[in-house]
């Protein structure tokens, strides 16, 4: 038999100014569920807290409604309360007679009418309400970083501080990211190899890191504590074992037609290719759509020339699953093609470059050693016009939001400029300078003042070869108020961030959500930017939005730190407010299955029926399916049909 | 009906944002009318076109289901399904001779308290002008 205690709280004047409490007291002491009714000051305070516990031990109640302030506050204090003296903490409820009530009506009157009905609905409630044991599941303590530019690098490099295994997920050949492309970078002109190949090495020693590059997730399963995850090896033709990245083959094979990535396409390579000098590893990959032995069985030299016997040219595709309790996606971002500005050229002028195209051009591991030499036919280029925002805060032909690195990699590149070609020079077109890091509005302001950088406020409306090979920008000076055209030898084009092309395939495969440009969608934008809403991913870096890379190592370090607090500790604590399934009401249509945001319900033979099961770990307890499922057969504890209905029918 | 008598509002929240947005418009002190009841729901994907008829045959004069805005459901698409359980429930309720506007849906968020008395106020406003309005079964009738 259900006793329940009821505790009505003054919260000092909050309450009882407007509502009745010992009316509200003598008014609900009669109803034949209540064994124990009182009111008192404070509820929330250890004296409170303690008339519970006595009323437990004096006077067996064994339910508790606590009437008082909203359950967002102060719920968990007084499960607490109920567990300390070893009742059930699931059988508490509280009636908001504060927020809902004593605040938001005028007449003493109705508010104490309103607090009283409040009260007893809840006491109806409570009745229904059964005791819930928390859920338990097993850690495993390894977790994957997604992705192995810096984000990913500092992610990894941390956990494994933290002494915990990680698995170090990267696409492309090498680890590094964007980074290891920048020459110079913002806002301290520091050169962005000799800061990122030490970590890069690290990362690569490190006993706790496993780095698997030309890999990709292919699936994932599982939950928080609990994922599966298959990678995908790629064929590279190479073995990785046996190399030792002599470069021998690259240098010897024929087919020197490959565009070079790592050079933003300025140049061409070999179809087997270390990807960059200081790529970790350093172990050449074949390119199969160019690889003449691949292709057409010719050729073959590598193969011939390499010691190691490292080639191997029937390698396929490697599916393999890891399990892992934690994942930190870090898969960053790619620079747009600036194809669709047509009235800048497409891509037709070879002068017209982007921004990292600009950085392999000034860097001396660049396709021309580091001397600043236009593409089309290696003039050095005496004016120079850096055009900003393109493709960001133009909804019309592109993105609405800012890239935010732009302002400062082109306030960067004009000094890197100046300081290659010190007689030439700079101009900027832009919207307005955003420049509020540490330090940087001092960085813009040094290219100005120092550099004689001329900023000119207007959006570039269009780029025109001129017979003379020099390139015509039509822009305006919104300042003086007038257009002005400036003829430039070579244009940068400070190309919008944008997510990875893949990277709505990964968020389904992970289950987190992405926003209308693809990039992935953090739990709070202020409180959880680390997290994402499905426990137990995190994000870090460019791939939740433009960053530069203070912020992205910052939400690297920011996203390991979480992983390390979840393995602290050998199991998960889930609440068991879940959903379950009653096998012998359900029909098997699974529909469920479908409403079920988080792929937790999936089928299994009951006798001779199939039906739907829940699977305790990854529900979420939204109730979605509950209220999908026509012939009643699953409940949500804590927010069962009975519990909610007897709220809806008590109220009077 | 009684014209005399207030309308009954049952306001089903999710717990994540509408629940937490009552809870501002009592900290923000927005007073609202006092026939208002809230049930808390742990997301508006809970609901079920049962619980509104529940109500309706409980007696009230109104429901109100509120979640979270399009894109924050806390549980990704809850509020979707609401949506559109919620509009199959309201072409229903017109069937059985309850006026369609006697159900309203809608999203407030946890910074809404002020829109959530609003919503109260206006929502008792509008039931007030709609009783004996129905045309065929009556309310009251589906009741007994
Ligand atoms: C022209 C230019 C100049 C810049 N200059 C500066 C500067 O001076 N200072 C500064 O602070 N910032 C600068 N930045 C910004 C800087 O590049 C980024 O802040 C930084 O690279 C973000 O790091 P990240 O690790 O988040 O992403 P990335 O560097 O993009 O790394 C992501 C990694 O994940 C891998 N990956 C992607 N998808 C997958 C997948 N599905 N599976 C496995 N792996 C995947 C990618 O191959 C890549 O290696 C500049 C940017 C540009 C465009
Ligand atoms: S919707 Fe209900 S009946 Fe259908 S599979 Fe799910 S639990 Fe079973
Ligand atoms: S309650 Fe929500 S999370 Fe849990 S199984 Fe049902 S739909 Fe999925
Ligand atoms: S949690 Fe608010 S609508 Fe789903």
């Amino acid at each position: 038999m259900a006793k329940v205690g009821v505790f009505v709280c003054h919260c000092g004047v909050n309450i009882a100014a407007k509502v009745d409490v010992k009316k509200v007291v003598d008014t609900l002491k009669d109803m034949p569920e209540v064994g124990f009714a009182e009111e008192y000051k404070f509820m929330c305070s250890s004296p409170g807290q303690e008339l519970i516990r006595k009323a437990i031990k004096d006077n067996s109640i064994n339910r508790v409604v606590v009437a008082a302030c909203s359950p967002r506050m102060h719920l968990p204090t007084f499960q607490k309360a109920l567990a300390s003296e070893g009742l059930n903490p699931y059988l508490v409820s509280m009636a908001n007679i504060r927020e809902q009530c004593s605040w938001v009506t005028d007449d003493p009157d109705e508010a104490t009418q309103k607090a009283i009905d409040l009260v007893a609905r809840q006491i109806k409630r409570v009745v229904h309400q059964d005791p819930l044991d928390d859920i338990y599941v097993p850690m495993t303590k390894t977790a994957i970083v997604i992705g192995g530019g810096i984000a990913g690098i500092q992610a990894a490099l941390d956990i494994a501080d933290g002494n915990r295994k990680v698995i170090l997920l990267e696409k492309s050949p090498s680890i590094g990211g964007r980074m290891a492309q920048l020459d110079e970078t913002f806002p301290t002109l520091d050169c962005s190899q000799c800061i990122l190949t030490p970590k890069m090495v690290e990362a690569a020693q490190h006993p706790n890191i496993e780095i698997r590059v030309n890999s990709e997730v292919k699936k994932v399963d599982g939950y928080v504590g609990n994922f599966e995850v298959t990678i995908e090896k790629k064929a590279t033709y190479v073995d990785a074992q046996k190399c030792i990245g002599c470069g021998i083959c690259q240098e010897k094979c024929p087919v020197k037609i490959v565009p070079d990535e790592f050079n933003a396409g300025l140049n061409t390579r070999a179809a087997i290719a270390i990807p960059f000098p200081q790529a970790v590893p350093a172990i050449p990959v074949i390119d199969p759509e160019y690889c003449r032995k691949i292709k057409e069985d010719k050729c073959g030299v590598c193969a011939k020339i390499c010691p190691a016997e490292a080639i191997v040219f029937d390698d396929a595709p490697k599916q393999e699953t890891v399990s892992v309790g934690a994942i930190i996606v870090a898969t960053g971002y790619k620079e747009m093609d600036p194809a669709v500005y047509t009235e800048y050229g497409g891509k037709k002028y070879p002068d017209v470059i982007t921004g990292m195209q600009f950085e392999r051009l000034v860097s001396s591991t660049g396709p021309t050693g580091g001397e600043l030499k236009r593409p089309s036919d290696g003039v050095i280029p005496k004016t120079v016009v850096f055009v900003q925002c393109v493709g960001s805060r133009d909804e019309s032909k592109a993105h609405a939001y800012c890239s935010g690195i732009c302002c400062m990699y082109t306030a960067k590149h004009t000094m890197l400029y100046k300081h290659h070609v010190p007689d030439g020079q700079g101009y900027v077109s832009y919207i307005d300078v955003r420049a509020p890091g540490k330090t940087y509005e001092e960085f813009v302001r040094r290219a100005i003042e120092e550099e004689g950088v001329r900023y000119l406020r207007g959006r570039v409306a269009k780029i025109r070869r001129l017979q003379n090979g020099k390139y015509r920008v039509y822009t305006e000076d919104t300042l003086v108020g007038r257009a002005v055209h400036v003829d430039a030898d070579m244009v940068v084009l400070a190309s919008a961030v944008e997510p990875q092309k893949d990277a709505v395939d990964l968020a389904q495969m992970l289950g987190i959500a992405y926003d209308a440009d693809g990039f992935y969608t953090e739990a709070h934008p202020k409180l959880k930017p680390i997290e994402t809403a499905s426990a137990g991913i995190f994000l870090a870096g460019a791939c939740q939005g433009p960053k530069d890379i203070p912020t992205s190592v910052q939400q690297g370090s920011a996203a390991a730190s979480k992983v390390l607090a979840l393995f602290a500790r050998d199991t998960m604590v889930k609440s068991p407010q879940i959903a379950t399934v009653d096998p012998t009401a359900c029909t098997g249509c699974l529909t469920c299955s479908y409403v079920c945001h988080y792929s937790a319900i999936e089928e299994k033979e009951f006798g001779k029926h199939r039906v739907a099961e829940i699977i305790p770990g990854k529900c979420q307890g939204c109730g979605a399916c509950v209220a999908t499922c026509k012939g009643k057969a699953i409940t949500l504890a804590g927010f069962s049909d009975d519990e909610i209905y007897e709220e809806i029918v008590s109220c009077k | 009906m009684q014209i005399e008598k207030e309308p009954r509002i049952l306001a089903i929240l999710c717990k994540w944002c509408s629940y937490a947005g009552a809870d501002l418009a009592g900290t923000s002190r927005f007073n609202y009318p006092a026939n208002v009841r809230i049930v808390q729901v742990p997301c508006s994907g809970r609901v079920d076109p049962i619980m509104i008829f529940k109500a309706f045959v409980e007696g009230y004069d109104g429901v109100m289901v509120s979640g979270c805005h399009p894109g924050d459901c806390h549980y990704g698409t809850g509020n979707y399904h609401a949506r559109r359980r919620i509009a199959v429930a309201r072409r229903l309720l017109e069937f059985v001779g309850v006026h369609p506007d006697r159900m309203h849906f809608t999203w407030i968020s946890a910074a809404e308290g002020k829109k959530f008395a609003e919503v109260c106020s206006e929502f008792t406003d509008k039931l007030r002008h709609l009783s004996g309005t129905e045309k065929t079964l009556a309310r009251k009738e589906l009741a007994t």
